[in-house]
């Protein structure tokens, strides 16, 4: 595997540069949850031109409701869920200056296309692996939409977050990258 | 009659919705390291091995495994010979499920209606399938399944002309479809045969079968074999991000059908493959 890098919210142009599909990263500082609920609250404002109840220039979300937080603990288990169900809403959040999703499974074209114009990335976490990512995270709040539960916008604070860069500002993508290396020609 | 009160059912499914979602079966993790061993690339390697320490942890802390602590899709084996004690048994399950996701601080991820989409609060109802057998005994089977790979299964109407050729070309197909989705490694549930309805309860019973072991027709034991490999030559890959380990197993499950059918159903099962039984 590639090299370990460590990055650090909010991310600047140079720092999203300089990330390539897969580049395996520790992700370290500040990052937001936020689902398929949330992500269509505020949609509905930034179309209706409000304020957003948190400000997204530089941010990374991610895309993950966990269970709750047993006693004694920060937080629930906690990996990604499917990221394709935020491809409606994404390119606006971009466009606002969102910088970074995690998540898992490959996004749309509309997705690819405003990750492009707007410069972000877009890592993935491992899937199922929530108990293992849940160890990364050292605070949490909820700083938005308590009433959605799992779904509400909770601020995390994370230590050596585990991820992987799988598609990139220059339209890389380890989905399609990885498996044309492993398919065997004679699959059908 | 051997009478059983249904507050003991509510403490079983209750106790199993939480050893389920948090403790990995072992056919699961022996799977895991087995596949590990045979994964070509670096990255699907190092995905294996954070599966198998997320296990670890997940069982050592009492943790769920996934955050996605599912829908809990109940299978109860009924004795004909038990007569039930108390409230309803939909009842009893319902309580079970509901003190085992709040007590157990699982994720509550059902909504009331489809389309009006307000949770529940308490991921009840469960989906529950109650079946008469003989005897004086009452089998619960827990088995909670995660959206992200339920969203990816199919079922098809086949035609009885396109035979075992357009079965394994619907599976390959339905795997391909859902690429990384489903959160691969995955397992196949494979339902053929039935009505429309029973094809998918049979792809999703098929699901509860351990893995490493093969169906007792020799003829659908051949399949699965073959469809493992085929599967697992498209290159999707832990996480889809490529690799061998694609699916982990194909289970297939079958029933008669009528002379004009040949209905098949794909469940989708993603690693995180719960279920957890108990005999009362
Ligand atoms: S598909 Fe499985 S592993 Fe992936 S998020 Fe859902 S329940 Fe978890």
């Amino acid at each position: 595997m590639a090299e370990m890098k460590t990055i650090t919210p909010p991310l600047r142009h140079e720092d999203v540069a300089d990330l390539k599909v897969g580049d395996a990263v520790h992700i370290t500082g500040v990052i937001y949850t936020a689902r398929d609920a949330a992500h269509k609250r505020l949609v509905e404002l930034i179309d209706a031109g409000e304020k957003l109840p948190l400000d997204f220039e530089g941010q990374i979300i991610y895309y993950a409701g966990p269970t709750p937080a047993k006693p004694g603990k920060v937080i629930g288990s906690v990996g990604p869920t499917t990221s394709g169900r935020m491809d409606p809403y994404a390119p606006k959040l971009l466009e606002q200056g969102l910088k970074g999703m995690i998540g898992k499974g490959i996004r749309g074209s509309n997705v690819v296309e405003a990750m492009k114009k707007w410069k972000a990335v877009y890592f993935a976490a491992t899937g199922g692996a929530a108990a293992l990512i849940a160890k990364s995270v050292v605070s949490v709040e909820i700083v938005a939409y308590e009433d959605l539960g799992a779904e509400a916008i909770r601020k995390l604070e994370v230590k050596n977050f585990p991820a992987i860069v799988v598609q990139d500002t220059y339209g890389g993508n380890l989905y399609e990258e990885g498996v044309r290396q492993y398919r065997k020609t004679d699959a059908e | 009659m051997r009478e059983i009160p249904t507050e003991k059912i509510t403490d079983e499914v209750m106790r199993l919705c939480i050893e389920a979602n948090t403790l990995l079966g072992q056919d699961v993790l022996q799977a895991f390291h087995t596949f590990r061993d045979k994964e070509e690339s670096p990255l699907g390697q190092e995905i294996l091995d954070q599966l198998i320490e997320n296990a670890r942890i997940a069982a050592d802390e009492e943790v769920p495994i996934c955050q996605d602590t599912g829908f809990a899709v109940i299978f109860i084996e009924l004795g004909q010979e038990v007569r039930l004690i108390g409230e309803g048994l939909e009842a009893a399950v319902n309580e079970g499920v509901r003190r085992g996701y709040t007590e157990g601080y699982l994720r509550k991820s059902i909504v009331r209606d489809p389309l009006n989409r307000v949770n529940t609060g308490d991921n009840t109802p469960a989906i529950l399938y109650t079946n008469i057998v003989p005897g004086d005994r009452i089998k619960i089977t827990i088995a909670p399944k995660g959206g992200g790979s339920e969203n990816m299964s199919r079922i098809k109407m086949l035609k009885p002309a396109d035979g075992a050729e357009g079965v394994k070309d619907f599976v390959i197909e339905t795997v391909q479809l859902a690429g990384s989705n489903p959160c691969p490694p995955i397992i196949l549930g494979v339902g053929i045969g039935g009505t429309f309805d029973k094809c998918a309860q049979l792809a999703k019973k098929a699901l509860l079968r351990e893995l490493g072991t093969s169906h007792p027709d020799p003829f659908y034991a051949d399949m699965e074999k073959e469809l493992l490999e085929k599967v697992n030559a498209l290159g999707i890959g832990p996480q889809g991000l490529g690799g061998r380990t694609t699916a982990l197993g194909v289970l297939i499950e079958t029933y008669p059908c009528h002379i004009a059918s040949l209905p098949a159903a794909v469940n989708i099962q993603c690693h995180v493959a719960r279920h957890k039984s108990v005999v009362i």
